[in-house]
């Protein structure tokens, strides 16, 4: 079980997939301006992740050993289809959640930490626990990092930025400040 | 053939400096800032992207009457995510050092948005010669991009541009701008730059007029 804490640890806080991966920029950067709408991202994303874990998994364990050179090519195929069907399985079961996420399945789905997280539990060569919690890590640690950013920008809007350095060249030294704060988690477990 | 010669020659360098897919557009972001911690690996993965980018163009502009409307998006991906395989296991055969260094980034080129931009905005409306003009043009621009970030990231952080140490033993590291804040801090930097850049020519175009409208 200790393998397990320590692998959802280290890739929410020391292996943020944002800010020390550099995976999921476009949407970390993107549809960072609302705290709320980032929040409701961040549970799309961590869902996404994990169905991602589990396709990857099945396909690694049963399919690919057979032929490797077509990962690329069937992770991205499965896991964008697994992906609408669970999203019109939502739409028919549950309207209430698929208002809160719905919009913002299709437009994850061919998003690098997505594939990322596919392609990294691939080399980690990760069981299917350990994959499940990565992703889970993974996608709290997306949450985490793009709430985080959501708060300063909204606190940003009040003051009087120069017009020239608005827009994202400020959202990238903001998240540089923001990835830095990250690195001192990189101390957590070595001391011990 | 000489206006369709300037016309291509046009859109490469729209590509490379006008429309730079990174700092004027800001596309393909996760590659651009994940592997540039050095001059040579921006080398890599911008030759890399170049040759994905080529042929994915070449192949949308040439099926383009063949695609169906409502499965475009897929098929460009699947022609882009053939492209990336080739290229991984060439540079796992050739350049095994490379590869490792770049490692998962390789096959994240697919999530490259820069490519599948450019195959729905370019290559599946143009002919194949202005697909390939486009292509090339916004290759490089992304090449140079990276190549600029990469090498700014080495010389500070290492003190060296291209494994070429440049200040002799008295330099002291700036470590922080080969780790992951560094990346965001130098690309936050130079779109500054070119926001600036942008800024002063617009004043100056502005200063132009104004003067042209007095002597009238």
């Amino acid at each position: 079980m200790g393998d397990l804490g320590w692998i959802f640890i280290s890739t929410l806080l020391i292996n943020n997939f944002v800010l020390a991966y550099f995976l999921g920029l476009c949407p970390f950067l993107g549809v960072s301006g609302k705290l709320e709408t980032s929040f409701r991202l961040g549970l799309a994303t961590i869902f996404v992740m994990v169905i991602t874990a589990l396709c990857a998994w099945i396909l690694n364990t049963y399919i690919l050993i057979y032929a490797p050179y077509l990962r690329l090519i069937s992770f991205i195929v499965v896991i964008a289809s697994v992906v609408q069907l669970i999203e019109m399985a939502i739409k028919k079961l549950s309207p209430a959640l698929f208002r809160a996420l719905g919009i913002f399945l299709p437009l994850i789905t061919t998003n690098c930490a997505i594939l990322g997280l596919a392609i990294f539990a691939t080399n980690k060569g990760y069981g299917l626990w350990q994959g499940l919690v990565y992703a889970l890590g993974a996608g709290c640690g997306f949450t985490l990092a793009i709430v985080l950013m959501a708060g300063l920008r909204e606190e940003v809007e009040m003051s009087n930025v120069p017009t020239m350095v608005k827009g994202i060249a400020f959202n990238l030294i903001v998240s540089g400040i923001l990835s830095m704060a990250f690195m001192g988690f990189a101390g957590l477990f070595s001391a011990g | 053939m000489a206006k369709s010669e300037k016309q291509a020659y046009d859109e490469f360098i729209k590509g490379v400096w006008r429309e730079n897919p990174v700092f004027v557009q800001v596309l393909g972001m996760c590659p651009m800032l994940a592997v540039t911690n050095s001059a040579i690996n921006g080398v890599a993965m911008g030759m890399a992207t170049f040759f994905v980018l080529m042929g994915s163009s070449f192949l949308v502009s040439l099926l383009k009457n063949l695609i169906p409307k409502q499965v475009r998006i897929s098929c460009f991906i699947i022609i882009i995510a053939t492209f990336v395989t080739v290229v991984d296991y060439v540079l796992l055969a050739t350049l095994p050092g490379i590869h490792k260094e770049l490692g998962a980034f390789i096959p994240l080129i697919v999530a490259n948005c820069l490519i599948l931009g450019r195959q729905e905005a370019f290559a599946s409306r143009n002919t194949i010669r202005m697909a390939l003009a486009d292509a090339l043009g916004m290759a490089a621009g992304f090449l140079f991009a990276l190549v600029a970030l990469g090498g700014i990231r080495e010389i500070l952080g290492e003190g060296k541009l291209f494994g070429i140490s440049l200040f002799g033993d008295n330099f002291e590291p700036w470590v922080i701008m080969i780790l992951p804040p560094g990346g965001f801090i130098t690309l936050g930097l130079m779109l500054l730059f070119f926001n600036w850049l942008e800024e002063k020519k617009k004043k100056l175009d502005a200063q132009v007029a104004a003067t042209e409208g007095s002597d009238l």
